[in-house]
């Protein structure tokens, strides 16, 4: 979990999500759907993203579990993909922005080295995240600068 | 647009209209920011709600005792264990006219129950509560509530409820009509209609839809016995009206027992500015059982129970010549009210809808009469753009149906009709007066930036592919910055809608500000500090801003209608005035100069002529914290405080272009381009702004292409989930071209207009008429939204009414 383990008994029809925000009391993964379609709950399992309300705790044993409290620096440094979204404005009210970090951040890991994303593959990557705010030009924009930066860095 | 960088940059006067950086950004990106399902108090009990299964029916008797048994449960309660607790009241009834309401025992004309103890009248309607140990325990627990019902007959829409022999939903209000409405002139209109040239008409269905914030509502209630106190933490627009209306006249206290919180906010687009029955019994179960109780909906819950909007049926003529001037619109609509009134929704179902119809233009005869019904469904309230959308729907789509049947273009029929910029302020005939504009400069530019002129080889290039290429124009007037009380009070508004903003200035030079307005997403924090540095010419970074806690912040009614940046902001500047004057006074104290020779510039007071003869903000600040020397009629210290209610509203404005293409095979309809140029007087950080523009109208393509709360014929709401209610995704949308126009409104110190929500208000009229003139050679002249693939691919195949 984030990088240190975990040991604990859950009931078999515990949530990813539930054991998250109740039980470990990691609050920032959302909940805002009960059906798998917001993605606000998206964490991430061994590197691939995944919404945790779809997630059955015990299937996730033995895995390595990243959540938005691991991402950025121990002194709070924003990684370069919160750094872009941050100067495009990536967020308004917030809600499903966690989820939305944790989903980019797997496509701009995918995608380093490679050919930066172009903007269809980056709305197609979003289809799993709702946001009611943005619009999610900001995010698009946020992705794209994200990848430009990363591969003058690298 | 980019981000402004460097110490200079940050340093006003001239820091407003810069885009700097939203502050609220890093924590919201870190996961940090509490919303209310994050606010876990010490020994807290966990609530659920039973909301009603069928749509309308007596309640024959209720069975607990099961629940009462299950493992963790504390209390399961129903309407008969709250004998004091008085109904939700409605505080916006339309005004001028007669209304009809179930009544509110204290005096208000308006209210639905907390919870129902006699009947059901929507699925969803609360009839009981569970509060257990855990949440699964208190939803578990629900299930083991029986309810005996007798069914009732069910009406989903307006113009059926006011049918002969409709179900009725209340006894006091025969006929389920909650109120006729009218405004304008319809001896004047009938007459224009009757003696034109030309007359066109439309059957409209403006459809539900729901707001469907990402973060569904939530409320945690505690009580302190010691004191009396109760505190409400909730997902709230409003705090500060919750607190007037829930502890006056919900739960019968003194107004200074209650405290509301609003945490960060997880959007809401009008749905959170209502009461809501869930806030009350938290508070009155958090009292009866002496712990918090946390209650935090579902979306399912959430889209059986939160307002919904739009929801008009109307029936709407033009009158015009030949030649492309428009003599006379007229309207008559049939608006779905729900099962209740709502806090507000019977005000926006009319006022907000019909004295907006003639949008952008001058027209001679106008007329617009709402029959507002009760329905056996959700009850109605505003959603972003609301009412203000409804109307630039329907004059636009009678415009473009208008320029078809006279064989004009549409650009130069708006062209011909546009409120002359000389004009104003102007009479809209309706009762609106709209403040300033250059309606013709707004849009030209959205012509010329979409490319208007090339719509027809592009047309013709798309038809090669395959596809049939729609453009659809659609401009709208929307009133915002509500409001001047007084003026509301004419609308059947009950309370003061005047904002109020203090500020304090610490001995160190640091500077808090606090504003009764409260944050949904807009980045207040990053914004008001703008204002404060602004007009004290400091660094913004030395200035917080405080909001959403009734307990901290000064009266206000929150944000709703676009209103906090020409409503807040101005009380932040005026106060920031009233600061600087008395440093002035004091200044010159300071300096051993004459006062009329003191000036404050730049973050300082010095003498007029000699700049190095001067003390600077954060000195000033120290020595009024002392007070040494001041003279007995200038207090010290820094600390004051604006109440700002505007003479009028202001009226922010836009033209707007979609293209479309629709797929030949599929009916599929794809936004290829879309240009927006709005107009929002003078805005304080383009970039917030900007997002708020792009966010807003895909939630107006949302409503044109997808979205639609679908009521089956025995009041079941079948788009209950996100898997069955399609809002819009990255994929459905391209990125815009945005431009924008500045006429400053003359209501208020910043010359600020309403800019959060504006943009929502004519999407959907440009696409749908975009589509209606990709498939006008079929002879389709109108399609109801939502236009879905298959909607559009009857239409291509020659099925469906036409009009």
């Amino acid at each position: 979990m984030n990088g240190a383990e975990e040991r604990f008994a859950a009931e078999p029809n515990e949530l990813l999500v539930e054991r998250l925000r109740d039980g470990l009391g990691l609050t920032g993964t959302k909940v805002g759907c009960d059906t798998g379609q917001c993605g606000s709950c998206v964490v991430r399992l061994d590197g691939k993203s995944v919404k945790s309300c779809l997630v059955i705790t015990v299937a996730a044993a033995g895995s390595e579990v990243s959540t938005i409290e691991g991402v950025a620096g121990p002194g709070g440094e924003l990684t370069g993909l919160q750094e872009a979204l941050r100067q495009e404005h990536g967020t308004q009210c917030g809600f499903c922005t966690p989820g939305m970090v944790m989903a980019l951040g797997e496509l701009v890991d995918s995608t380093a080295g490679g050919a930066a994303p172009t903007e269809p593959e980056i709305r197609e990557w979003l289809t799993g995240n709702l946001c009611r705010c943005t619009g999610y030009h900001s995010v698009v924009r946020g992705v794209q600068r994200a990848c430009a930066t990363s591969r003058q860095e690298g | 647009m980019t981000a402004v960088t460097g110490e200079s940059a940050l340093q006003g006067p001239g820091l407003l209209g810069q885009p700097i950086d939203s502050r609220e950004d890093p924590q919201l990106l870190r996961g940090e920011a509490v919303y209310v399902a994050d606010v876990n108090l010490p020994g807290t009990a966990h609530m659920a709600i039973l909301g009603s299964e069928v749509a309308h029916a007596k309640i024959l008797g209720i069975d607990t005792k099961a629940a009462e048994q299950l493992p963790g449960v504390l209390k399961v309660a129903t309407a008969a264990d709250f004998p004091d607790l008085m109904p939700l009241p409605c505080i916006w009834i339309p005004g001028g006219v007669e209304s009809h309401f179930p009544p509110h025992p204290y005096g208000l004309p308006g209210a639905r129950p907390v919870l129902t103890g006699d009947a059901v009248r929507h699925v969803g309607d609360p009839i009981a509560v569970v509060v257990a140990e855990t949440e699964r325990q208190a939803v578990a627990a629900l299930a083991a509530i029986s309810v005996e019902y007798e069914a009732l007959p069910v009406v989903t829409r307006a113009d059926d409820a006011l049918a002969e022999g409709a179900p009725q939903l209340h006894e006091a209000v025969p006929g389920n009509l909650n109120a006729y409405w009218t405004c304008g002139d319809k001896d004047r209109t009938d007459a224009a209609i009757a003696a034109a040239e030309v007359t066109v008409e439309l059957d409209l269905v403006n459809q539900r839809t729901i707001n469907s914030p990402i973060e569904p509502r939530g409320a945690v209630g505690d009580y302190n016995k010691a004191t009396g106190e109760y505190t409400l933490y909730a997902s709230t627009q409003g705090p500060h009206n919750h607190r007037f209306l829930l502890s006056a006249l919900v739960l019968g206290i003194p107004f200074n027992k209650l405290r509301v919180i609003a945490p960060t906010v997880g959007g809401s687009f009008g749905t959170k500015g209502y009461l809501y029955p869930d806030m009350a019994l938290v508070l009155v179960l958090a009292k009866a059982l002496g712990r918090p109780v946390k209650w935090v909906d579902t979306r399912t819950g959430l889209m059986n129970s939160t307002v919904q909007g739009r929801d008009h049926r109307q029936h709407v003529t033009l009158a015009g010549t030949r030649d492309g001037r428009i003599t006379a619109v007229r309207c008559t609509s049939y608006a779905n009210l729900g099962a209740y009134p709502s806090t507000i929704g019977p005000g926006v179902a009319t006022a907000l809808m019909g004295r907006s119809i003639t949008g952008m233009y001058a027209i001679d005869a106008a007329f617009c009469e709402v029959y507002a019904a009760f329905t056996n469904t959700v009850s109605l309230g505003a959603q972003r753009g609301s009412g203000r959308a409804e109307a630039a729907f329907l004059m636009e789509r009678l415009v473009d149906r208008y320029a078809g049947e006279i064989g004009m273009d549409p650009a130069a029929v708006r062209r011909r009709n546009l409120v002359p910029a000389e004009k104003f302020p102007y009479d809209n005939g309706l009762g609106w007066t709209y403040d300033s504009g250059n309606y013709q400069e707004n849009f030209e530019r959205s012509l010329e930036l979409s490319g208007y002129a090339d719509m027809p080889a592009r047309k013709a290039e798309a038809r090669t592919r395959g596809k049939r290429l729609g453009v659809g124009l659609a401009t709208y007037v929307a009133i915002c910055g509500v409001g001047p009380s007084t003026r509301m009070s004419k609308e059947g508004m009950l309370g003061g809608t005047w904002e109020s903003a203090n500020i304090r200035v610490h001995p160190t030079g640091e500077v808090s500000v606090t504003v009764g307005s409260a944050s949904t997403g807009q980045s207040h924090g990053t914004v008001f500090a703008q204002v404060a540095a602004d007009e004290f010419g400091i660094d913004v970074n030395t200035v917080n801003v405080y909001e959403g806690d009734t307990l901290k912040a000064p009266y206000g009614q929150g944000t709703y209608g676009s209103r906090s940046y020409s409503m807040a902001a101005p009380a932040i500047a005026l106060t920031a005035r009233k600061i600087k004057s008395k440093l002035v006074r004091a200044g010159a104290v300071f300096l051993g100069i004459p006062e009329d020779r003191a000036v404050y510039a730049n973050g300082k007071v010095f003498e007029e002529g000699n700049e190095e003869n001067a003390k600077t903000f954060a000195e000033l600040a120290m020595a009024m914290w002392y007070g040494w020397g001041l003279p007995p009629e200038i207090e010290p210290a820094l600390d004051e405080t604006t109440h700002f209610d505007p003479p009028d509203f202001n009226y922010p404005f836009g033209s707007h272009v979609a293209v479309v293409e629709v797929d030949e095979l599929t009916g599929e309809t794809e936004v290829v381009a879309y240009t927006a140029v709005d107009d929002a007087g003078n805005i304080g950080n383009p970039k917030v702004v900007l997002g708020q523009i792009e966010g807003s109208i895909v939630h107006g393509l949302g409503q044109a292409l997808m979205e639609a709360a679908e009521y089956d014929d025995q009041g079941l709401l079948v788009s209950a989930d996100l898997r069955d209610y399609a809002l819009p995704r990255a994929a459905d949308v391209p990125f815009f071209a945005l431009d924008k126009t500045c006429t400053p409104s003359p209501h208020n110190p910043l010359g600020a207009k309403g800019a959060g929500e504006i943009a929502t208000v004519p999407p959907a009229a440009a696409v749908v008429n975009a589509v209606v003139d990709a498939l006008s050679d079929l002879g389709v002249r109108h399609i109801d939204m939502p236009l879905t693939p298959e909607k559009v691919w009857r239409r291509l195949r020659g099925e469906g009414a036409e009009q």
